[in-house]
Protein backbone atom coordinates (compact mmCIF):
# COMPACT_ATOMS: atom_id res chain seq x y z
CA UNK A 1 0.00 0.00 0.00
CA UNK A 2 1.34 3.75 0.70
CA UNK A 3 0.20 6.66 -1.18
CA UNK A 4 1.69 9.30 -2.74
CA UNK A 5 1.08 12.92 -4.00
CA UNK A 6 3.24 15.67 -5.58
CA UNK A 7 2.76 19.03 -7.40
CA UNK A 8 5.09 20.63 -9.03
CA UNK A 9 3.66 24.33 -10.24
CA UNK A 10 4.65 25.46 -13.62
CA UNK A 11 2.79 29.00 -13.09
CA UNK A 12 5.26 30.64 -10.41
CA UNK A 13 1.76 33.09 -9.57
CA UNK A 14 0.88 30.07 -7.54
CA UNK A 15 3.94 29.67 -5.19
CA UNK A 16 1.67 31.29 -2.07
CA UNK A 17 -0.74 28.56 -2.59
CA UNK A 18 1.10 25.46 -3.12
CA UNK A 19 0.83 24.19 0.68
CA UNK A 20 -3.07 24.92 0.34
CA UNK A 21 -2.97 22.97 -3.09
CA UNK A 22 -1.35 20.48 -1.48
CA UNK A 23 -2.31 19.13 2.47
CA UNK A 24 -5.78 17.76 0.59
CA UNK A 25 -3.76 15.58 -1.61
CA UNK A 26 -1.90 14.26 0.90
CA UNK A 27 -4.84 14.02 3.71
CA UNK A 28 -7.22 12.07 0.83
CA UNK A 29 -4.43 9.33 0.79
CA UNK A 30 -4.70 8.53 4.32
CA UNK A 31 -6.27 5.60 3.42
CA UNK A 32 -2.93 4.23 1.91
CA UNK A 33 -1.33 5.30 4.55
CA UNK A 34 -2.52 6.16 8.29
CA UNK A 35 0.75 5.18 10.12
CA UNK A 36 2.99 8.20 9.18
CA UNK A 37 3.60 11.05 6.68
CA UNK A 38 7.05 12.54 4.90
CA UNK A 39 6.63 15.85 2.78
CA UNK A 40 9.50 17.76 1.38
CA UNK A 41 8.67 21.25 0.03
CA UNK A 42 10.80 23.11 -2.60
CA UNK A 43 10.84 26.48 -1.35
CA UNK A 44 11.88 30.01 0.54
CA UNK A 45 15.58 30.14 -1.39
CA UNK A 46 18.31 31.43 0.82
CA UNK A 47 20.32 33.59 -0.23
CA UNK A 48 23.48 32.71 -2.37
CA UNK A 49 26.29 31.07 -0.63
CA UNK A 50 24.04 29.98 1.98
CA UNK A 51 22.63 26.69 2.20
CA UNK A 52 19.61 25.11 3.88
CA UNK A 53 19.27 22.10 6.21
CA UNK A 54 15.94 20.34 8.00
CA UNK A 55 16.59 18.44 11.61
CA UNK A 56 14.80 16.63 13.70
CA UNK A 57 14.64 15.55 17.22
CA UNK A 58 11.50 13.31 18.93
CA UNK A 59 11.98 15.98 22.30
CA UNK A 60 9.79 18.87 22.36
CA UNK A 61 11.63 20.17 24.95
CA UNK A 62 14.96 19.62 22.92
CA UNK A 63 17.36 22.92 23.34
CA UNK A 64 18.33 23.54 19.39
CA UNK A 65 20.76 26.22 20.56
CA UNK A 66 23.52 23.59 20.76
CA UNK A 67 23.28 22.55 17.82
CA UNK A 68 23.45 26.23 16.48
CA UNK A 69 26.33 26.75 18.67
CA UNK A 70 28.17 23.56 17.00
CA UNK A 71 28.22 24.61 13.58
CA UNK A 72 28.95 28.58 14.08
CA UNK A 73 32.03 26.97 16.15
CA UNK A 74 33.64 24.45 14.03
CA UNK A 75 32.75 25.77 10.71
CA UNK A 76 33.32 29.87 11.52
CA UNK A 77 29.87 30.20 10.08
CA UNK A 78 26.72 32.11 10.37
CA UNK A 79 23.64 29.84 11.75
CA UNK A 80 19.80 31.01 11.75
CA UNK A 81 17.34 28.57 12.20
CA UNK A 82 13.40 28.30 12.53
CA UNK A 83 11.61 26.14 14.32
CA UNK A 84 8.71 23.95 12.93
CA UNK A 85 6.88 21.39 14.78
CA UNK A 86 9.70 18.99 15.97
CA UNK A 87 11.67 19.89 13.32
CA UNK A 88 13.75 22.85 12.79
CA UNK A 89 15.47 24.84 9.50
CA UNK A 90 18.68 26.08 9.57
CA UNK A 91 20.35 28.32 7.28
CA UNK A 92 23.85 28.89 7.00
CA UNK A 93 26.94 30.06 4.71
CA UNK A 94 29.08 26.98 5.62
CA UNK A 95 28.89 24.14 3.14
CA UNK A 96 26.14 22.14 3.45
CA UNK A 97 27.43 18.50 4.03
CA UNK A 98 29.60 19.69 6.76
CA UNK A 99 27.18 21.40 8.66
CA UNK A 100 24.89 18.30 8.81
CA UNK A 101 27.79 16.17 10.18
CA UNK A 102 28.18 18.47 12.79
CA UNK A 103 24.16 18.45 13.16
CA UNK A 104 24.29 15.17 13.71
CA UNK A 105 26.85 14.73 16.21
CA UNK A 106 25.41 17.50 18.48
CA UNK A 107 23.09 14.77 19.98
CA UNK A 108 22.43 10.60 19.22
CA UNK A 109 18.75 11.26 18.62
CA UNK A 110 19.19 14.11 15.61
CA UNK A 111 18.23 12.91 12.27
CA UNK A 112 18.88 15.12 9.60
CA UNK A 113 15.98 15.45 7.01
CA UNK A 114 17.42 17.11 4.29
CA UNK A 115 20.45 19.32 3.12
CA UNK A 116 20.40 21.66 -0.03
CA UNK A 117 18.98 24.93 -0.96
CA UNK A 118 15.44 24.82 -1.93
CA UNK A 119 14.54 21.59 -0.04
CA UNK A 120 12.95 21.42 3.22
CA UNK A 121 11.70 17.82 4.40
CA UNK A 122 9.47 16.95 7.37
CA UNK A 123 8.27 13.29 8.87
CA UNK A 124 5.85 12.51 11.64
CA UNK A 125 4.26 10.08 13.04
CA UNK A 126 0.13 10.03 13.08
CA UNK A 127 -2.37 10.83 10.36
CA UNK A 128 -1.77 13.00 7.56
CA UNK A 129 -4.02 15.49 8.75
CA UNK A 130 -2.62 15.90 11.91
CA UNK A 131 0.96 15.58 10.73
CA UNK A 132 -0.28 18.35 7.86
CA UNK A 133 -1.61 20.54 10.79
CA UNK A 134 1.53 20.26 13.27
CA UNK A 135 3.61 21.43 10.14
CA UNK A 136 1.04 23.95 9.09
CA UNK A 137 1.23 22.68 5.83
CA UNK A 138 -1.42 24.87 4.20
CA UNK A 139 0.48 28.13 4.53
CA UNK A 140 3.26 27.04 3.37
CA UNK A 141 4.27 28.91 0.19
CA UNK A 142 6.63 26.72 -2.80
CA UNK A 143 7.86 25.85 -6.18
CA UNK A 144 7.28 22.09 -5.76
CA UNK A 145 6.32 19.43 -3.34
CA UNK A 146 6.26 15.73 -2.86
CA UNK A 147 4.45 13.89 0.22
CA UNK A 148 4.14 10.11 1.26
CA UNK A 149 1.60 8.53 3.77
CA UNK A 150 2.89 5.36 5.21
CA UNK A 151 1.15 2.16 5.77
CA UNK A 152 4.26 0.58 7.52
CA UNK A 153 4.18 -3.21 6.11
CA UNK A 154 7.70 -4.59 7.29
CA UNK A 155 9.49 -2.35 9.55
CA UNK A 156 8.35 -0.26 12.61
CA UNK A 157 6.10 2.94 12.40
CA UNK A 158 8.88 5.35 13.10
CA UNK A 159 9.59 8.37 12.46
CA UNK A 160 13.10 7.28 10.60
CA UNK A 161 11.35 4.82 8.73
CA UNK A 162 9.22 6.87 7.37
CA UNK A 163 9.57 7.97 3.71
CA UNK A 164 10.16 9.73 1.92
CA UNK A 165 14.50 9.88 1.52
CA UNK A 166 16.76 12.01 0.76
CA UNK A 167 20.21 11.28 -0.18
CA UNK A 168 21.81 14.01 -2.22
CA UNK A 169 21.60 17.66 -2.11
CA UNK A 170 17.82 18.51 -2.60
CA UNK A 171 17.40 15.57 -3.60
CA UNK A 172 13.93 13.21 -2.81
CA UNK A 173 12.51 10.33 -3.85
CA UNK A 174 9.25 8.23 -2.52
CA UNK A 175 8.80 4.85 -3.40
CA UNK A 176 5.61 2.57 -3.75
CA UNK A 177 6.67 -1.06 -3.94
CA UNK A 178 9.75 -3.20 -2.86
CA UNK A 179 13.12 -3.70 -4.52
CA UNK A 180 14.50 -6.97 -4.95
CA UNK A 181 18.48 -5.80 -5.86
CA UNK A 182 18.68 -3.26 -3.00
CA UNK A 183 21.35 -5.43 -0.71
CA UNK A 184 24.06 -5.77 -3.68
CA UNK A 185 23.19 -2.26 -5.13
CA UNK A 186 23.71 -0.84 -1.35
CA UNK A 187 27.29 -2.84 -1.24
CA UNK A 188 28.41 -1.58 -4.53
CA UNK A 189 27.65 2.08 -3.82
CA UNK A 190 28.87 1.91 -0.20
CA UNK A 191 32.29 -0.57 -1.60
CA UNK A 192 32.81 1.56 -4.74
CA UNK A 193 31.22 4.79 -4.35
CA UNK A 194 32.10 5.59 -1.08
CA UNK A 195 28.03 6.15 -0.12
CA UNK A 196 26.43 5.99 3.45
CA UNK A 197 23.75 4.55 4.57
CA UNK A 198 21.47 5.26 7.93
CA UNK A 199 18.76 2.54 7.66
CA UNK A 200 18.87 -1.11 6.13
CA UNK A 201 15.53 0.56 3.71
CA UNK A 202 15.48 -0.27 -0.28
CA UNK A 203 13.92 3.28 -0.78
CA UNK A 204 17.08 4.83 0.58
CA UNK A 205 19.41 2.57 -1.36
CA UNK A 206 17.37 3.70 -5.00
CA UNK A 207 17.87 7.57 -3.55
CA UNK A 208 21.61 6.97 -2.92
CA UNK A 209 21.45 5.17 -6.44
CA UNK A 210 19.74 8.39 -8.26
CA UNK A 211 21.97 11.12 -5.94
CA UNK A 212 25.20 9.46 -7.25
CA UNK A 213 24.21 9.52 -10.83
CA UNK A 214 23.54 12.89 -10.68
CA UNK A 215 26.33 13.50 -9.21
CA UNK A 216 28.28 11.84 -11.88
CA UNK A 217 26.31 14.77 -14.03
CA UNK A 218 23.11 12.53 -14.99
CA UNK A 219 20.11 14.75 -15.56
CA UNK A 220 17.21 13.38 -12.96
CA UNK A 221 15.72 12.30 -16.51
CA UNK A 222 18.38 10.18 -17.37
CA UNK A 223 19.29 9.85 -13.71
CA UNK A 224 15.76 7.93 -13.60
CA UNK A 225 16.18 6.39 -17.44
CA UNK A 226 19.50 4.53 -15.29
CA UNK A 227 17.48 3.02 -12.51
CA UNK A 228 15.20 0.99 -15.52
CA UNK A 229 18.32 -0.79 -16.13
CA UNK A 230 20.32 -1.32 -12.76
CA UNK A 231 17.36 -1.42 -10.07
CA UNK A 232 14.77 -4.75 -9.88
CA UNK A 233 11.93 -5.04 -8.47
CA UNK A 234 8.43 -3.41 -8.04
CA UNK A 235 8.59 0.64 -8.19
CA UNK A 236 6.32 3.72 -8.42
CA UNK A 237 8.92 6.50 -8.22
CA UNK A 238 8.67 10.37 -7.78
CA UNK A 239 11.61 12.20 -7.35
CA UNK A 240 12.30 15.97 -7.00
CA UNK A 241 15.04 18.02 -7.53
CA UNK A 242 15.81 21.88 -6.96
CA UNK A 243 14.17 22.51 -9.75
CA UNK A 244 12.79 19.53 -11.12
CA UNK A 245 10.14 16.91 -10.71
CA UNK A 246 9.98 13.38 -11.84
CA UNK A 247 8.21 9.94 -12.37
CA UNK A 248 8.77 6.53 -13.21
CA UNK A 249 6.83 3.04 -12.98
CA UNK A 250 8.56 -0.11 -13.28
CA UNK A 251 7.92 -2.67 -16.81
CA UNK A 252 5.85 -3.90 -14.88
CA UNK A 253 3.94 -1.40 -13.37
CA UNK A 254 1.77 -3.10 -10.36
CA UNK A 255 1.92 -0.07 -8.15
CA UNK A 256 -0.25 2.70 -8.94
CA UNK A 257 0.15 6.10 -10.43
CA UNK A 258 -2.27 8.96 -12.03
CA UNK A 259 -0.50 12.27 -13.61
CA UNK A 260 -2.72 15.50 -14.45
CA UNK A 261 -1.29 18.35 -16.46
CA UNK A 262 -2.92 21.85 -16.72
CA UNK A 263 -1.17 24.60 -18.37
CA UNK A 264 -1.06 25.76 -14.03
CA UNK A 265 0.80 22.39 -12.54
CA UNK A 266 1.61 18.99 -12.77
CA UNK A 267 0.30 16.68 -10.02
CA UNK A 268 1.05 13.35 -9.25
CA UNK A 269 -0.96 10.50 -7.14
CA UNK A 270 -0.92 6.90 -6.36
CA UNK A 271 -5.17 7.57 -7.30
CA UNK A 272 -7.14 10.11 -9.00
CA UNK A 273 -9.22 10.81 -5.66
CA UNK A 274 -6.00 12.62 -4.40
CA UNK A 275 -5.92 15.35 -7.15
CA UNK A 276 -10.05 15.70 -7.41
CA UNK A 277 -9.94 18.90 -5.63
CA UNK A 278 -7.24 20.59 -7.34
CA UNK A 279 -8.27 24.01 -8.84
CA UNK A 280 -8.70 23.07 -12.54
CA UNK A 281 -8.53 19.46 -12.29
CA UNK A 282 -11.85 19.22 -14.32
CA UNK A 283 -10.15 20.38 -17.90
CA UNK A 284 -6.89 18.89 -17.29
CA UNK A 285 -5.12 16.29 -18.81
CA UNK A 286 -5.07 12.95 -16.64
CA UNK A 287 -3.59 9.94 -17.36
CA UNK A 288 -1.69 7.04 -16.21
CA UNK A 289 2.32 7.07 -16.78
CA UNK A 290 3.22 4.25 -19.25
CA UNK A 291 5.48 1.09 -17.72
CA UNK A 292 9.03 2.45 -17.91
CA UNK A 293 8.60 5.66 -19.26
CA UNK A 294 10.36 8.57 -17.24
CA UNK A 295 8.22 11.59 -17.00
CA UNK A 296 9.79 14.96 -16.07
CA UNK A 297 9.50 18.81 -15.71
CA UNK A 298 11.88 21.39 -15.17
CA UNK A 299 15.33 21.02 -14.05
CA UNK A 300 17.89 20.61 -17.03
CA UNK A 301 16.85 18.03 -19.93
CA UNK B 1 -28.79 9.68 -21.53
CA UNK B 2 -31.24 12.35 -22.53
CA UNK B 3 -31.12 15.86 -20.55
CA UNK B 4 -34.99 15.38 -19.72
CA UNK B 5 -36.80 16.07 -16.23
CA UNK B 6 -37.13 12.63 -15.49
CA UNK B 7 -33.25 12.38 -14.68
CA UNK B 8 -32.64 11.70 -10.57
CA UNK B 9 -29.30 13.35 -9.92
CA UNK B 10 -27.59 11.76 -7.38
CA UNK B 11 -24.79 14.27 -5.90
CA UNK B 12 -21.70 12.55 -4.16
CA UNK B 13 -21.38 16.08 -2.15
CA UNK B 14 -24.38 15.59 -0.44
CA UNK B 15 -24.59 12.11 0.14
CA UNK B 16 -22.58 9.23 0.93
CA UNK B 17 -20.85 6.83 -1.28
CA UNK B 18 -23.11 4.17 0.85
CA UNK B 19 -26.15 6.28 0.04
CA UNK B 20 -25.63 6.43 -3.16
CA UNK B 21 -24.71 2.55 -3.92
CA UNK B 22 -27.86 1.49 -1.87
CA UNK B 23 -30.16 3.67 -3.80
CA UNK B 24 -28.54 2.35 -7.30
CA UNK B 25 -28.78 -1.36 -5.67
CA UNK B 26 -32.44 -1.70 -4.36
CA UNK B 27 -34.30 0.39 -7.38
CA UNK B 28 -36.52 -1.60 -9.78
CA UNK B 29 -35.80 -1.83 -13.20
CA UNK B 30 -38.51 0.52 -14.56
CA UNK B 31 -36.43 3.22 -12.66
CA UNK B 32 -34.23 6.09 -13.31
CA UNK B 33 -32.18 7.38 -15.36
CA UNK B 34 -29.87 8.21 -12.87
CA UNK B 35 -26.76 10.92 -12.88
CA UNK B 36 -23.79 10.69 -10.23
CA UNK B 37 -22.16 13.46 -9.93
CA UNK B 38 -19.31 14.59 -8.24
CA UNK B 39 -17.68 11.34 -8.23
CA UNK B 40 -13.83 12.39 -7.87
CA UNK B 41 -12.29 9.07 -7.94
CA UNK B 42 -14.68 7.52 -5.38
CA UNK B 43 -13.68 3.78 -5.26
CA UNK B 44 -16.39 0.87 -5.63
CA UNK B 45 -19.24 3.38 -7.27
CA UNK B 46 -22.46 1.54 -8.82
CA UNK B 47 -21.11 -1.62 -8.12
CA UNK B 48 -23.56 -4.63 -7.69
CA UNK B 49 -26.22 -3.55 -9.31
CA UNK B 50 -29.30 -5.92 -10.52
CA UNK B 51 -31.67 -3.85 -12.11
CA UNK B 52 -31.66 -2.82 -15.57
CA UNK B 53 -30.98 0.51 -15.26
CA UNK B 54 -29.39 3.14 -17.04
CA UNK B 55 -26.38 5.19 -14.63
CA UNK B 56 -24.34 8.12 -15.82
CA UNK B 57 -21.67 9.19 -13.75
CA UNK B 58 -20.46 12.31 -14.59
CA UNK B 59 -16.56 12.42 -13.78
CA UNK B 60 -13.46 10.64 -13.55
CA UNK B 61 -14.43 7.02 -11.02
CA UNK B 62 -11.60 4.99 -8.70
CA UNK B 63 -11.52 1.00 -8.42
CA UNK B 64 -13.95 -1.18 -8.86
CA UNK B 65 -16.83 1.04 -10.59
CA UNK B 66 -19.97 -1.08 -11.19
CA UNK B 67 -18.53 -4.27 -10.10
CA UNK B 68 -19.90 -7.46 -10.53
CA UNK B 69 -23.25 -5.88 -12.70
CA UNK B 70 -26.00 -7.55 -13.89
CA UNK B 71 -28.11 -5.96 -16.42
CA UNK B 72 -28.00 -2.44 -15.75
CA UNK B 73 -26.21 0.20 -18.31
CA UNK B 74 -23.39 2.06 -16.35
CA UNK B 75 -21.88 5.45 -18.50
CA UNK B 76 -18.15 7.03 -16.95
CA UNK B 77 -18.22 10.33 -18.62
CA UNK B 78 -14.37 10.55 -17.60
CA UNK B 79 -12.06 7.98 -16.51
CA UNK B 80 -12.40 4.61 -14.46
CA UNK B 81 -9.61 3.19 -11.93
CA UNK B 82 -8.21 0.00 -11.05
CA UNK B 83 -10.73 -3.22 -12.07
CA UNK B 84 -13.57 -1.15 -13.85
CA UNK B 85 -16.84 -4.22 -14.65
CA UNK B 86 -15.06 -6.66 -12.75
CA UNK B 87 -16.79 -9.75 -12.73
CA UNK B 88 -19.74 -8.04 -14.35
CA UNK B 89 -22.28 -10.66 -15.54
CA UNK B 90 -23.93 -8.82 -18.02
CA UNK B 91 -25.43 -5.61 -18.54
CA UNK B 92 -22.90 -2.47 -20.12
CA UNK B 93 -20.23 -0.49 -18.98
CA UNK B 94 -18.93 2.18 -20.86
CA UNK B 95 -15.73 4.34 -20.34
CA UNK B 96 -15.94 7.37 -22.17
CA UNK B 97 -11.97 8.25 -21.32
CA UNK B 98 -9.36 5.78 -20.27
CA UNK B 99 -9.04 2.49 -17.91
CA UNK B 100 -6.90 1.66 -15.60
CA UNK B 101 -5.54 -1.88 -14.48
CA UNK B 102 -7.72 -5.39 -15.01
CA UNK B 103 -10.91 -3.91 -16.81
CA UNK B 104 -13.40 -6.61 -17.06
CA UNK B 105 -11.14 -8.55 -14.66
CA UNK B 106 -13.10 -12.03 -14.82
CA UNK B 107 -16.06 -10.93 -16.03
CA UNK B 108 -18.76 -13.96 -17.00
CA UNK B 109 -21.13 -12.01 -19.23
CA UNK B 110 -22.36 -8.11 -20.24
CA UNK B 111 -20.04 -5.78 -22.25
CA UNK B 112 -17.45 -3.53 -21.85
CA UNK B 113 -16.36 -0.75 -23.89
CA UNK B 114 -13.86 1.86 -23.15
CA UNK B 115 -13.47 5.07 -25.97
CA UNK B 116 -10.00 5.63 -24.90
CA UNK B 117 -6.90 2.91 -23.72
CA UNK B 118 -6.43 0.49 -21.07
CA UNK B 119 -3.44 -0.07 -19.00
CA UNK B 120 -2.10 -3.38 -18.05
CA UNK B 121 -3.83 -6.67 -17.57
CA UNK B 122 -7.13 -5.83 -19.42
CA UNK B 123 -9.90 -8.94 -19.21
CA UNK B 124 -7.30 -11.02 -17.19
CA UNK B 125 -9.57 -14.06 -16.16
CA UNK B 126 -11.87 -13.48 -18.78
CA UNK B 127 -15.07 -15.54 -18.31
CA UNK B 128 -17.02 -14.92 -21.14
CA UNK B 129 -17.57 -11.28 -20.84
CA UNK B 130 -17.07 -8.76 -23.90
CA UNK B 131 -14.39 -5.97 -24.15
CA UNK B 132 -13.97 -3.31 -26.98
CA UNK B 133 -11.11 -1.10 -26.76
CA UNK B 134 -11.33 1.89 -29.12
CA UNK B 135 -7.62 2.48 -28.24
CA UNK B 136 -5.04 1.01 -27.24
CA UNK B 137 -4.26 -1.92 -24.38
CA UNK B 138 -1.22 -2.02 -21.86
CA UNK B 139 0.73 -5.57 -21.37
CA UNK B 140 -0.15 -8.83 -20.26
CA UNK B 141 -3.94 -8.38 -21.33
CA UNK B 142 -6.41 -11.12 -21.42
CA UNK B 143 -3.74 -13.21 -19.01
CA UNK B 144 -5.36 -16.35 -18.66
CA UNK B 145 -8.62 -15.61 -20.42
CA UNK B 146 -10.97 -18.50 -20.34
CA UNK B 147 -14.03 -17.46 -22.55
CA UNK B 148 -15.25 -14.07 -23.73
CA UNK B 149 -13.92 -11.46 -26.22
CA UNK B 150 -11.32 -8.66 -26.45
CA UNK B 151 -11.66 -5.73 -29.57
CA UNK B 152 -8.59 -3.87 -29.33
CA UNK B 153 -8.73 -1.07 -32.29
CA UNK B 154 -5.35 0.22 -31.26
CA UNK B 155 -2.36 -1.76 -30.44
CA UNK B 156 -1.63 -3.97 -27.58
CA UNK B 157 1.14 -4.11 -25.16
CA UNK B 158 3.52 -7.25 -24.41
CA UNK B 159 2.70 -10.64 -23.97
CA UNK B 160 -0.81 -10.89 -25.06
CA UNK B 161 -2.96 -13.43 -24.24
CA UNK B 162 -0.58 -15.24 -22.37
CA UNK B 163 -1.95 -18.70 -21.06
CA UNK B 164 -5.02 -18.10 -22.44
CA UNK B 165 -8.22 -20.70 -22.63
CA UNK B 166 -10.85 -20.56 -25.54
CA UNK B 167 -11.23 -16.51 -24.94
CA UNK B 168 -10.85 -14.90 -28.62
CA UNK B 169 -8.66 -11.90 -29.38
CA UNK B 170 -8.72 -9.57 -32.25
CA UNK B 171 -6.78 -6.50 -32.53
CA UNK B 172 -6.74 -4.06 -35.53
CA UNK B 173 -3.09 -2.55 -34.72
CA UNK B 174 0.35 -3.99 -33.70
CA UNK B 175 1.47 -6.52 -31.04
CA UNK B 176 3.97 -6.23 -29.62
CA UNK B 177 4.53 -9.39 -28.14
CA UNK B 178 2.21 -12.69 -27.59
CA UNK B 179 2.39 -14.33 -24.58
CA UNK B 180 2.94 -18.38 -24.08
CA UNK B 181 0.81 -20.38 -25.80
CA UNK B 182 -1.69 -17.20 -27.35
CA UNK B 183 -1.35 -17.20 -31.35
CA UNK B 184 -2.70 -15.88 -34.58
CA UNK B 185 -5.26 -18.00 -35.66
CA UNK B 186 -7.21 -17.83 -38.92
CA UNK B 187 -10.27 -15.73 -39.05
CA UNK B 188 -13.24 -17.75 -40.26
CA UNK B 189 -16.71 -16.81 -41.60
CA UNK B 190 -18.29 -17.19 -37.60
CA UNK B 191 -15.58 -14.82 -36.00
CA UNK B 192 -16.08 -12.30 -38.81
CA UNK B 193 -19.66 -12.49 -37.91
CA UNK B 194 -18.83 -12.31 -34.29
CA UNK B 195 -16.42 -9.45 -34.72
CA UNK B 196 -18.88 -7.32 -36.87
CA UNK B 197 -21.63 -7.78 -34.17
CA UNK B 198 -19.11 -6.59 -31.30
CA UNK B 199 -18.32 -3.48 -33.35
CA UNK B 200 -21.45 -3.00 -34.18
CA UNK B 201 -22.58 -2.80 -30.72
CA UNK B 202 -19.76 -0.34 -29.32
CA UNK B 203 -20.99 1.92 -32.43
CA UNK B 204 -17.32 1.64 -34.76
CA UNK B 205 -19.52 1.88 -37.43
CA UNK B 206 -16.56 2.42 -39.20
CA UNK B 207 -14.67 -0.06 -38.93
CA UNK B 208 -13.65 -2.67 -41.23
CA UNK B 209 -13.61 -6.66 -40.13
CA UNK B 210 -10.85 -7.30 -42.78
CA UNK B 211 -8.50 -5.41 -40.93
CA UNK B 212 -8.12 -7.16 -37.94
CA UNK B 213 -6.29 -9.86 -36.78
CA UNK B 214 -7.24 -12.61 -34.07
CA UNK B 215 -5.50 -14.46 -31.49
CA UNK B 216 -6.12 -17.54 -29.32
CA UNK B 217 -4.73 -19.99 -27.39
CA UNK B 218 -2.49 -22.77 -29.38
CA UNK B 219 -3.25 -25.32 -26.63
CA UNK B 220 -0.05 -26.96 -26.03
CA UNK B 221 -0.62 -25.70 -21.92
CA UNK B 222 -3.72 -27.47 -21.51
CA UNK B 223 -2.66 -30.85 -21.20
CA UNK B 224 0.53 -33.12 -19.28
CA UNK B 225 3.47 -33.83 -22.03
CA UNK B 226 4.83 -36.99 -20.16
CA UNK B 227 8.34 -36.13 -21.95
CA UNK B 228 8.23 -33.10 -19.53
CA UNK B 229 8.20 -35.62 -16.69
CA UNK B 230 11.69 -34.99 -15.86
CA UNK B 231 10.97 -31.57 -15.24
CA UNK B 232 8.87 -32.32 -12.14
Amino acid sequence: MCGIVGLFLKNPALEEQLGAMFAPMLIEMTDRGPDSAGIAFYRDLPPRGFAKLTVFHPEPGFDWEAVRGAIRAELNATVTYEKNGSHIVIRTDAPARAAALLAEDTDPKIQIMSAGTAIEIYKEMGLPREVARRFELERMAGSHAVGHTRMATESAVTTAGSHLFSTGLDLCLVHNGSLSNHNRLRERLRDHEGMEFATENDTEVAAAYIANRLDKGRSLHEALEDCLTDLDGFYTFVAGTEDGFAVLRDPIACKPAVLAETPDYVAFGSEYRALAWLPGIGRAKVWEPEPAVVYSWGGRA
Amino acid sequence: MAGGSNVTVLDLERESLRAVNRRLQTVGAGAGPFRVSNPRGAHALACGLTAGIEVEIEGHTGYYCAGMNEAARVTVKGNAGVGVAENMMSGEVWVTGDASQSAAATAHGGLLVVEGNTAARCGISLKGGDIVVKGNVGHMSMFLAQAGNLVVLGDAGESLGDSIYEARIYVRGKVASLGADCIEKDMGEAHRADLAALLERAGCVDADVGAFRRYGSARALYHFKSENLDSY
